[in-house]
């Protein structure tokens, strides 16, 4: 077995996308992400890479589209504010149909907000931040093992769907440590025909462009698009179940919220309450399933997030509002402590929502 | 199961999140399961700072300790806020060269270490947070103090390998320092 090594989870997404054969990173500094940044100023001029600290995230995620045109494994990184300022180009990255990986280590908003520990950019990364029809696959790790697996697979899928692949993190996963191991998988590539590579005199020129004047040519642009993101959304939807099978009350929770929600779920069945934990691995597609089934399954949801309220929005349309749904969150780049989900748990056995 | 909560607490500068890394080094030494999450806040900015670490032999849930089983108190405003949230049976390790009051508290077990003095007489200024760090594996056998150069080895970087041998040291008047 590979050796166990304590890594921040910054630095674990950084060296699997290294592993994963990312060559290009683009970015511009901000807490709580900046030792991605770090990580790769260092080691990209040893193994041939590009790294780059752009004059603005404006400019990095145009720099990752370009990367991106020329069929390069690509990445930036940023919290909360630097997205929305990135958000422009990933829409024209969307537009265009290429992919890229973007992580958002998030802190605390609106605004310039704060630098701790948030979820509160569920709504921007799982129903677009940037303007027109599109989607990104955005998977919320919740280890700093997940960091790291889920960098890999966000290049796969995004290469796969020539599509954006969000990591949707926080500011605690991003600076803790945890032990992690690097097996040597094999990371998937793919073909990329569709690139600027240059013809060579050989081919017919390709051109990577979201620019349809054509009303009718735009309208099938979309159609087509939106024929990809069903196929993601049916074979792509990641979760884990905890202590479901005979669960009666089911908790929501994705990232940190879901490690608080776990020694929750532990101290309620310890109390006698039959409880269990969905985590959303994949947060756009949205486990669907496992939602409608524990809707048939459980007396009630409790939704754990770090923002007022945004993933339970998604919860109620998924459970088609079957069971009743309580929110349990704290905001600001405050935490919610297992006693308060604790009791959140405790209320929806007694029937109180 | 058992699951050890660290809270390590202090002015910048004293080393707090080293003594955690060590902590947590020292754990997966052990094969434990572990956790490390440091202030990286506008507390850490304005010159406190302090450490989560959370050893056990399940996995680990949430990193944020909540409710320490042990605290490392190296200044007075850390113990004053964090004193009231360790459990009835804790441990607490108090830096008695910087904190000159005691702990009310009688139900649980504390150690006074005059750590930033013991450093300043032995010329190893920077390590009082070493010294506690050894006194605490003295009480602690499931860490065994044997190992520790091996991992102060892994995290002293090859530039300062002089650094091996003073922490080194600090472990050991920790461990030997009588209470």
């Amino acid at each position: 077995m590979a050796q166990r090594v304590l890594m921040k989870g910054n630095e674990a997404i950084a060296e699997a996308a290294i592993r994963a054969g990312c060559r290009h990173y683009f970015g511009y500094p901000i807490t709580p992400q900046t030792e991605i940044a770090a990580y790769m100023a260092k080691k990209m001029p040893k193994i041939g890479g590009v790294f780059l600290q752009a004059e603005s995230e404006i400019a990095s995620i145009n720099m990752v589209y370009g990367a991106a045109a020329a069929g390069m494994r690509v990445m930036t990184s940023s919290s909360s504010p630097g997205i929305s300022l990135k958000s422009e180009g990933l829409s024209y990255i969307a537009g265009s149909d290429v992919p890229a990986l973007v992580v958002n280590v998030q802190r605390g908003g609106p605004g310039l907000g704060g630098i701790q520990p948030s979820q509160s950019d569920y709504f921007q990364a799982t129903k677009g931040g940037g303007h027109g029809d599109y989607r990104m696959i955005v998977l919320a790790p919740a280890s700093v093992q997940e960091m790291a697996s889920l960098t890999i697979k966000g290049f796969e899928l995004a290469d796969k769907y020539l599509m954006t692949s969000m990591i949707l993190a926080d500011g605690t996963i991003g600076q803790m440590m945890e032990p992690i191991t690097f097996e040597d998988t094999e990371v998937k590539t793919y073909e990329k025909p569709w690139a600027l590579t240059g013809t060579n005199g050989q081919r017919k020129h390709n051109v990577v462009n979201s620019l349809y004047l054509k009303p009718d040519e735009l309208e099938q642009k979309n159609i087509a698009r939106y024929e990809r993101y069903k196929v993601v959304e049916e074979n792509e939807a990641m979760w884990e179940e905890y202590m479901m099978e005979d669960a009666e009350y089911c908790v929501v929770a994705f990232g940190i919220a879901s490690r608080v929600a776990k020694n929750a779920v532990v101290a309620a069945r310890k109390e006698g309450i039959k409880v269990g934990l969905i985590r959303p691995i994949t947060l756009w597609p949205f486990p669907k399933k496992a939602l409608a089934k524990a809707a048939e399954q459980v007396k009630g949801f409790v939704c754990v997030e770090l923002n007022m309220g945004q993933m339970i929005e998604d919860v109620r349309l998924y459970t088609q509002c079957k069971k009743p749904v309580s929110l349990c969150s704290r905001c600001g780049g405050m935490i919610p402590s297992p006693e308060e989900v604790l009791e959140s748990i405790r209320k929806a056995q007694k029937g109180e929502f | 199961m058992k699951t050890t909560q660290i809270l390590i607490a202090g002015f910048g500068g004293q080393g707090i999140l080293f003594a955690g890394k060590f902590l947590a080094y020292k754990g997966l030494q052990e094969e434990l399961q572990v956790s490390w999450l440091p202030s990286y806040g506008p507390e850490m900015r304005g010159g406190t700072a302090n450490c989560n670490v959370i050893l056990s032999d399940t996995p680990v849930g949430s990193p944020i300790v909540t409710s320490p089983d042990v605290l490392i108190a190296m200044n007075l405003p850390s113990l004053q806020k964090y004193i009231d949230t360790v459990v009835p049976g804790g441990q607490v390790y108090v830096d008695s060269a910087l904190i000159d009051v005691k702990v009310e508290r009688t139900d649980v077990e504390v150690f006074y270490i005059p750590a930033t003095q013991m450093a300043k007489d032995n010329d190893i200024a920077t390590l009082a947070n070493m010294i506690i760090v050894g006194h605490l594996l003295q009480n602690h056998p499931e860490l065994d103090f044997d190992g520790a150069a091996e991992t102060v080895e892994h995290l002293v970087p090859p530039k300062k390998a002089a650094l091996i041998e003073l922490n080194m040291k600090a472990l050991n008047l920790g461990k030997e320092y009588k209470n």
